[in-house]
């Protein structure tokens, strides 16, 4: 096909790039795949050897202390579902893989929202490379991925830490952003180093956000489970997508309502968890209304 | 020396500051500048010392630059041009750990805002400047107790910030300042943001802290009353200069230029100005020695209803009208036998508010004397008005100032201030 504007290679460009990369870089990123696996297999090792009626207790429990009763009955009723449908195998490998995306896209994240909140250049750099990372669909990146590390857990895992790093690196940023100016100075003030500025006062009161931006990345990451089984990891994506190939509707609406109750488990116990900072928060709302009103009066005078 | 030293500080906030510097050095308009280069001149070469033990205040309006300036003193702005001294040592040359360490050391801050860390308890607050400083756990919470105890937070230690009215919240952010133990204390607004009573509250407790103390207080703030309150001295600010530096009465009586005067034309003199800077130098005085003749002619001279008698230590002994003059003429007798006791003086430092009782009550100028007793100034009722803003003695059409004709045609030149 003939093109106006002279034609672009860009493809070609980066098959090249990633040909080269795989030629000199494949051991790096075998070591990569290895370690990632690793840490699925065994975290999957655990969880598929652990007796489902322990984990149903257990998953209740932090539910319990994430949230209060209310969850935690919520948590049984849904894991017993999962384990009705026969999932629950399918669950806990889906359970292991987004354990480890979340961890390592949190790892990575953090420290990245931090740098970005404290070097505007950096800063700079970073957001359009996130907006690039959010929007690309997952599906362009994922042929690459599997180049470099090839089918399997590691695969899916890499390609679900690419998608769902962005809200955990921006809401960090922005988090740290928002601590008052004020408060800064005073670390400042009192002969604080930038780094117990950052640990002792930015970090703690950049919190709230921080969570929030967990939450996000482990539910982007939940969102990647069907591309995951794509790449061929095993677990609910698979069994999703082979209930696709044979027109199995009961079993595609079963393994999808098991993705499902897996995402609300999760989002309610980590969204409990950054509300256990929930004593940090409102002593944070109530200074702000507090200094609101002063402000008010100084106005009024 | 000087515990803390401004020198010709500017500070400009846009692009190229330096310059702007430069042509505000020439004598160029900082308004005119502002408009045309898009730059904000927020401090313009301002100098002053602060003095070990007092309460220097700098008062100016919302954006006079009173922020940007105190934020200059510890470094946490640095100066476009000029220097700042703290104990004879010029930050602009120290390096970042070694600014850190005056800071730790010399110089802490109160905030506008408080600007209370609320994921600390109030104690975790209030020792902040000993953590940073490395003082161990149980040492810096022993001191910031005792830090809370001095602003009178006595058993608060453990509550979140939060928990605290804005007043008390205010008195963490002291505690905090204070408990870090530093020569100097910069306070940005420290009680705007508090209601006017809380307010007045805690500048009464400044003021006995510092006396307790002795701390060297920077403080700023927008509002008059509170800078004659506090201020041992005074630096007016207006659009970034300092155009005044001076005590509260020397501002009040002697206000450098309109703006000053305008500035303080409202401010509640009764509380601000004393005995001392009110009253003026006795016009004649008679000795025990006088005769009778001799004080009836210095009476005349000067239009006096009477006079004041001192002894040679300038003791205030009593007075003599005109009247007992005249009654007893032919009579043989020395002013010792018309003298008459001395039934009302105020102290040197009597606020004017206390003058006005005293002044009704007697027919001289009031007579103002030093706690030796002796005579040191007299205020004619007269003066006392004048001084407090509501007539200009030297105004002929004045409807206040004619009845009392004793004392209207003094002369003005020697009045004033101290
Ligand atoms: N970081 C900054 N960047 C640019 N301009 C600034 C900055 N900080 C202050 N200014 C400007 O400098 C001027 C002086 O501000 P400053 O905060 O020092 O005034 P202030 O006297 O403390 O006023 P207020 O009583 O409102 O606190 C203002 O015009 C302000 O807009
Ligand atoms: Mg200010």
């Amino acid at each position: 096909m003939s093109t106006v504007v002279p034609r672009i290679h860009l493809g070609e460009w980066i098959a090249d790039v990633v040909n080269w990369l795989t030629d000199h870089w494949s051991g790096f990123f075998d070591g990569v795949a290895s370690i990632v696996n690793h840490l699925v297999d065994g975290i999957q090792h655990v969880l598929m050897n652990t007796p489902i009626v322990l984990l149903i207790v257990i998953f209740a429990l932090l539910a319990l202390w994430a949230r209060g009763w209310k969850a935690a009955v919520l948590a049984a009723v849904g894991f017993c579902l999962i384990d009705a449908f026969g999932e629950f195998p399918s669950a806990m490998q889906t359970l292991a893989q987004i354990i480890v995306a979340s961890v390592l896209a949190i790892v990575i994240a953090i420290p990245v929202g931090i740098l970005a909140a404290r070097n505007r250049r950096a800063s700079a750099v970073i957001k359009p490379v996130l907006d690039f990372m959010q929007t690309l669909p997952a599906y362009v990146y994922l042929l690459p991925v599997l180049f470099l590390i090839g089918l399997g857990s590691a695969g899916a895992v890499l390609a679900t830490i690419i998608f769902s790093i962005p809200p955990g690196v921006r809401l960090t940023e922005l988090g740290i952003r928002q601590v008052d100016g004020e408060m800064v100075e005073a670390g400042q003030a009192f002969g604080a180093t930038p780094k117990e500025v950052l640990r002792g006062i930015q970090i703690p009161l950049a919190m709230p956000s921080i969570m929030a931006g967990v939450n996000q990345v482990i539910m982007l990451a939940l969102s990647m489970v069907v591309v995951a089984g794509i790449v061929g990891a095993p677990g609910l994506g698979q069994d999703v997508l082979s209930s696709l190939q044979s027109l199995d509707v009961g079993v595609g609406v079963e393994a999808g309502l098991s993705v499902v109750i897996l995402a609300i488990f999760l989002d309610r116990v980590t969204d409990g968890f950054s509300k256990r900072e929930v004593g940090l928060r409102s002593e944070i709302d109530k200074l702000r209304r507090r200094q609101a009103r002063a402000a008010a009066a100084t106005d009024a005078a | 020396m000087p515990l803390l030293e401004a020198q010709h500080l500017y500070k400009v906030f846009g692009r190229r500051p330096g310059d702007i510097v430069r042509r505000l050095e020439q004598g160029e308009d900082a308004g005119e500048l502002r408009k045309r280069y898009d730059v904000t001149p927020a401090v313009i070469d301002a100098s002053f010392e602060v003095n070990e033990g007092e309460i220097f205040v700098v008062m100016g309006l919302s954006g006079s630059g009173k922020s940007t300036l105190i934020r200059m003193l510890n470094g946490l702005h640095q100066p476009t041009s000029g220097h700042v001294k703290i104990l004879g040592e010029d930050i602009s040359t120290m390096s970042a750990a070694q600014l850190r360490q005056a800071r730790r050391d010399h110089i802490s801050m109160v905030f506008q805002h408080f600007a209370l860390f609320p994921h600390r308890t109030v104690a975790e607050n209030a020792a902040y400047g000993l953590q940073v400083k490395g003082v161990s756990e149980a040492e810096r919470r022993e001191k910031a107790l005792e830090a809370l105890k001095l602003v009178g937070l006595d058993g608060w230690g453990d509550h979140k910030p939060g928990e605290l009215s804005g007043g008390m919240q205010q008195r963490v952010g002291l505690a905090r300042a204070l408990a870090a133990d530093t020569d100097i204390l910069l306070m940005d607004e420290a009680f705007s943001a508090l209601d006017p009573l809380i307010r007045r509250d805690m500048q009464d407790q400044l003021i006995e802290l510092q006396n307790q103390l002795g701390k060297t207080i920077v403080f700023i703030t927008h509002d008059l009353n509170e800078a004659m309150r506090l201020g041992d001295r005074i630096a007016m600010m207006r659009d970034g200069r300092i155009v005044q530096v001076g005590t509260a009465e020397e501002i009040l009586t002697d206000p450098a230029n309109d703006y000053v005067a305008q500035f303080v034309a409202d401010v509640d003199r009764t509380r601000v100005l004393t005995a001392r800077s009110i009253m003026e130098p006795p016009v004649a005085t008679l000795g025990m020695g006088h005769g009778p003749l001799a004080a009836h002619k210095l009476m005349r001279e000067h239009q006096q209803p009477g006079l004041y008698v001192v002894g040679r230590d300038r003791g205030l002994q009593g007075y003599v009208m005109e009247e007992d003059i005249v009654a007893a003429r032919g009579g043989g007798e020395t002013i010792a036998d018309l003298v008459k006791p001395i039934e009302t003086t105020v102290p040197a430092d009597a606020p004017a508010a206390e003058l006005f009782t005293p002044a009704a009550s007697v027919r001289l100028p009031l007579p103002v004397v030093d706690p030796d007793g002796k005579l040191v100034g007299v205020i004619p009722r007269v003066t006392l008005l004048a001084a407090l803003g509501a007539v200009d003695p030297t105004d002929p059409a004045d409807p206040v100032g004619t009845p009392d004709n004793s004392t209207v045609e003094l002369d003005k030149t020697t009045g004033g201030a101290r």
